[in-house]
């Protein structure tokens, strides 16, 4: 418990060994562990000679695929730490009964509970979403990389730095005690004078610059580079959703840093923006924090609102039902979701006629979100539905999500939520509609598009046994919190006093062991299938018989993605294609015009997690010089203008008759 | 899309553009940074809605009746305008292929975003000298922070002019120079847009309040 220490060094600022956790055994076990499985790792990339590799084929790469994977690796990885903090949450929860104080201390449960928002929204959800967007998206419209390459690799450290923050937060000084969104005045100086509110600020604007940066950057892929004849009613649905959550992220990340900005003035100048004297406003933060937060729950969800249309439309074997309502309603959504920020405080008192409404905006997002689900069904109507794996996600989450949807409707009604506000029954809406649609969709988007990014299908019985688990185990795990917050049970508790609400606890907590075990079983499906691969190869890039451009191409696809970019003569344009009986040019191939790795992401983003760290530590010297640096970097950077180069015609014919035998054989 | 499918039928479709050309570089960059831009105008958004919000809180402390002399606000305004006016010859004479035109106007823009640097460093350290500091109510907060972020861009505009006065000496004015020139034009005009928002609801309705 780093105590706020009186003196502050010169040199090390408030950062001394007072704030390493040594007195949290929880911690220090944790450290030990992390430290070892680290100390292996390094030990193992430096044995196998692997630097050099990773380096050079994956960190500097301006691929959009490698970076969409790097940014599906950092997303499951820092899953495993959100999901240890929500099960340390059940565990207590379950046992904190009848004068037992269970095995967390509020301090530790505090940053707990705020560390796994945080992590689950910034550096699970996020990632993975951008990731599948950027994976997919330019391969979708026919391109050959996203439209600004290094501006693609930059974002993904800047990602990256602020998901390092956090963890440092874990054993160096704590994290912040005040719920993911951090409310002023309990974040300002006064409450929260300790480094932990200092960590979540750094972290969220470090990676916030990465968010922003790459929304533009896809927003412009999208609108610049489609192939020619993919019209804007032609585009695959994933790349409208993608086109319009990237739109959300522009419109909406820079109030988050606004925001975060203003309070870091608070804490930092002593300004008075959201301090309850000398005119400060602590409900503009809120406000403001949730312009930017609504948008943000739609931006994780639209991308899966995509992949379910192409899901359903693929393994239903037709052309996705009402397209164009499709296409209008997720335009309707994105619009909307600027109308109802404020029914995340009802109980403000902003009065009747304003609670009234945001209610009713928020309820007529239903209708746009009901108009998608009828036509997932409508597709599936009458289709020849194949129930592979991510067929099997989409119909669970179909299942799952009008539960959520409906709760959610409930909550939107002002009288009901005056009731029902900061319940657990909160809690289990949305993780109703984040598990039972964000998360169910990118499992189903994994399972779809992992054999065009690897060369290889996932293994189906490792992927049904974690698909049951986290079925069953989501709803093991939260409809007892929708019945304890119909009880009244607050959220953010740490120990209870009625024993008869300890089976609910106990049952929840038997439901997250279950996912556990289904997160277990989705390692161990990706190490089987590694080892299967063989089996489960991909020969001809079109495993699912797949109805858009991705499937044209090889699995995984060449650097280049196309040789020739294809021309667009329908919506589903791959169906299309081999509908009427495509010939693959095998000669005439030309030199690609492609852009060139580079380092200075990486460490840039290196820079700005030094600086973020100084920044919270009140390390002042250190914080102006890595600034300074990183201002020097990014000029320096611009003096180098020779940042393209071309694939030989040679190379390209040569990688494109590799392809040739495997196609014939697959035919 | 069905009929069009259909009208396409009668001729051989072609399926791959097998005739492709570079695409020539840097061709989404405009799109981008305008976006960029929006993203930024997103933030003095906020910045002015807090003001809004809290411009009226002084805290009994001091009013803008109290604090700001238009004459040097006004002085300051012709400084960036001026800055605008001068940054546009400097396009001119990027259009008309003359690098050493365009440095030169770059260089006189430079001046004037400098000069209206200095009379608004000026006018902070006089404000806070008298006491109005930012700590002071949330009113002086959100003017500093409002005013200050305005600064803050002049002066990472301002390295910005210089590292491309360098870059089109050294370079001359390649495409990527050009385009660069651009990128910081749309930027220069837009702080003097914003400029003059803060300019009309900070400092002239501040005054009326």
């Amino acid at each position: 418990m780093s105590a706020p220490s009186a003196v502050v060094s010169p040199i090390f600022g408030r950062l001394s060994l007072d704030a390493l956790p040594l007195h949290e055994p929880i911690l220090v076990t944790t450290f030990a562990a992390v430290a070892l499985g680290g100390v292996a790792l390094l030990a193992l990339l430096t044995w196998f000679r692997l630097w050099g590799y990773l380096w050079k084929e994956w960190f500097t790469s301006v691929d959009h695929k490698k970076i969409g994977i790097m940014y599906m690796v950092l997303g499951l990885v820092m899953l495993l730490r959100g999901f240890a903090d929500a099960i340390m949450m059940r565990l207590q929860q379950a046992l904190a009964f009848n004068g037992s104080e269970g095995y967390l201390n509020a301090h530790h449960y505090d940053q707990i509970f705020t560390a796994h928002g945080v992590i689950m929204i910034f550096f699970v959800a996020m990632p993975l979403v951008t990731g599948i967007m950027n994976y997919v998206v330019p391969l979708q419209i026919g391109a050959r990389d996203v439209s600004f390459p290094f501006l693609n690799n930059f974002s993904f450290w800047m990602t990256t730095a602020g998901a390092v923050l956090v963890m440092m937060s874990l054993f160096v000084g704590e994290f912040a005690r005040t719920g993911w969104l951090a409310y002023p005045p309990l974040s300002g100086l006064a409450y929260s004078p300790d480094v932990g509110v200092d960590y979540y600020i750094w972290a969220l604007q470090i990676a916030g610059v990465g968010t922003t940066l790459s929304g533009i950057n896809l927003i412009v892929t999208i609108v610049k580079l489609r192939a020619p004849g993919m019209t804007m009613m032609r585009m695959p649905v994933f790349t409208w959703t993608s086109l319009c959550t990237n739109v959300l992220i522009v419109a909406s990340f820079p109030v988050l840093t606004a925001v975060l900005t203003l309070l870091s003035l608070d804490r930092y100048v002593g300004t008075n923006f959201f301090t309850n004297d000398f005119g400060g406003n602590p409900m503009m933060y809120v406000n403001l924090i949730w312009i930017w937060g609504h948008p943000e729950v739609y931006i994780l969800i639209l991308p899966l609102f995509g992949v379910f249309s192409e899901v359903t439309s693929t393994f239903s074997g037709k052309r996705l039902f009402g397209y164009t309502s499709m296409v209008y309603a997720t335009v309707v959504i994105t619009i909307l979701s600027y109308l109802v920020w404020l029914h995340h405080f009802f109980t403000m008192g902003s009065g009747a006629s304003v609670n009234s409404f945001f209610g009713i905006t928020t309820m007529v997002i239903s209708i746009p979100t009901g108009a998608k689900l009828f036509n997932w069904l409508f597709t599936m109507y009458r289709g020849r539905i194949r129930f592979e794996l991510p067929m099997m996600w989409t119909v669970a989450f179909m299942l799952t999500f009008v539960v959520g949807g409906m709760t959610g409707v409930l909550l939107a009604v002002p009288p009901a939520d005056f009731v029902l506000h900061n319940s657990l029954f909160l809690i289990a809406h949305f993780h109703n509609v984040i598990i039972g649609g964000v998360l169910f969709g990118l499992f189903a988007a994994i399972n779809y598009w992992f054999p065009k990014a690897f060369g290889f299908k996932l293994d189906v019985f490792w992927g049904k046994v974690s698909f049951w688990c986290w079925v069953v185990g989501f709803w093991m795990a939260f409809m007892p919190l929708y019945i304890l917050g119909l009880m009244g049970v607050t959220r953010r508790m740490r120990v209870f006093d009625d024993p008869s609400l300890q089976i609910w606890f106990v049952v929840a907590g038997v439901g997250a062991v279950v996912i556990a075990i289904g997160i277990a079983a989705m390692l161990i499906q990706f190490v089987v299938s590694f080892m299967r691969r063989e089996a489960l190869r991909d020969v001809d890039g079109d495993p699912w018989n797949g109805r858009t451009l991705e499937w044209s191409t090889s699995s995984p696809p060449p650097e280049y993605n196309f040789a020739f970019t294809p021309i667009i003569h329908d919506l589903d344009a791959w169906h299309d294609m081999k509908r009427r009986g495509h010939e693959r040019p095998v000669a005439g191939f030309r030199p690609i015009h492609m852009p060139k790795n580079t380092g200075t992401g990486v460490v840039l983003s290196a820079i700005s997690l030094v600086c973020g760290f100084a920044l919270v530590w009140h390390i002042w010297w250190l914080a102006a010089l890595s600034f300074l640096a990183i201002l020097v970097t990014a000029i320096t950077h611009t003096f180098n203008y020779n940042r393209d180069f071309h694939i030989p015609a040679a190379t390209v014919a040569a990688t494109e008759s590799e392809r040739a035998p495997a196609l014939v054989a697959a035919e | 899309m069905m009929t069009n499918a259909m009208a396409t039928q009668a001729s051989p479709v072609r399926f791959y553009d097998t005739e492709e050309h570079d695409h020539p570089e840097g061709g989404s960059t405009m799109l981008g940074f305008w976006i960029y831009l929006m993203s930024d105008c997103l933030i003095f958004a906020i910045l002015f809605a807090c003001f809004a919000v809290l411009g009226g809180n002084y805290a009994a402390g001091p009013s803008p009746a109290d604090l700001f002399e238009l004459p040097l606000v006004a002085l300051n305004t012709a400084m960036l305008l001026f800055s605008s006016i001068t940054y546009g010859f400097a396009m001119l004479s990027m259009q008309a292929g003359r690098p050493g035109a365009t440095r030169a106007w770059l260089a006189v823009t430079a001046v004037f975003g400098l000069a209206f640097l200095s009379i608004e460093l000026y006018e902070f350290a006089h404000l806070i000298h008298i006491g109005a500091t930012p700590q002071r109510s949330a009113f002086l907060s959100a003017f500093f922070t409002l005013v200050g972020t305005h600064g803050l861009h002049v002066t990472f505009g301002l390295i910005w002019i210089v590292t491309l006065i360098v870059q089109v000496g050294r370079r001359g004015l390649i495409p990527a120079n050009q385009r660069r020139l651009m990128c910081l034009s749309l930027f220069w005009h837009f702080l003097d847009v914003i400029w003059i928002g803060v300019f009309t609801f900070v400092y002239l309705m501040g005054v009326l309040r």
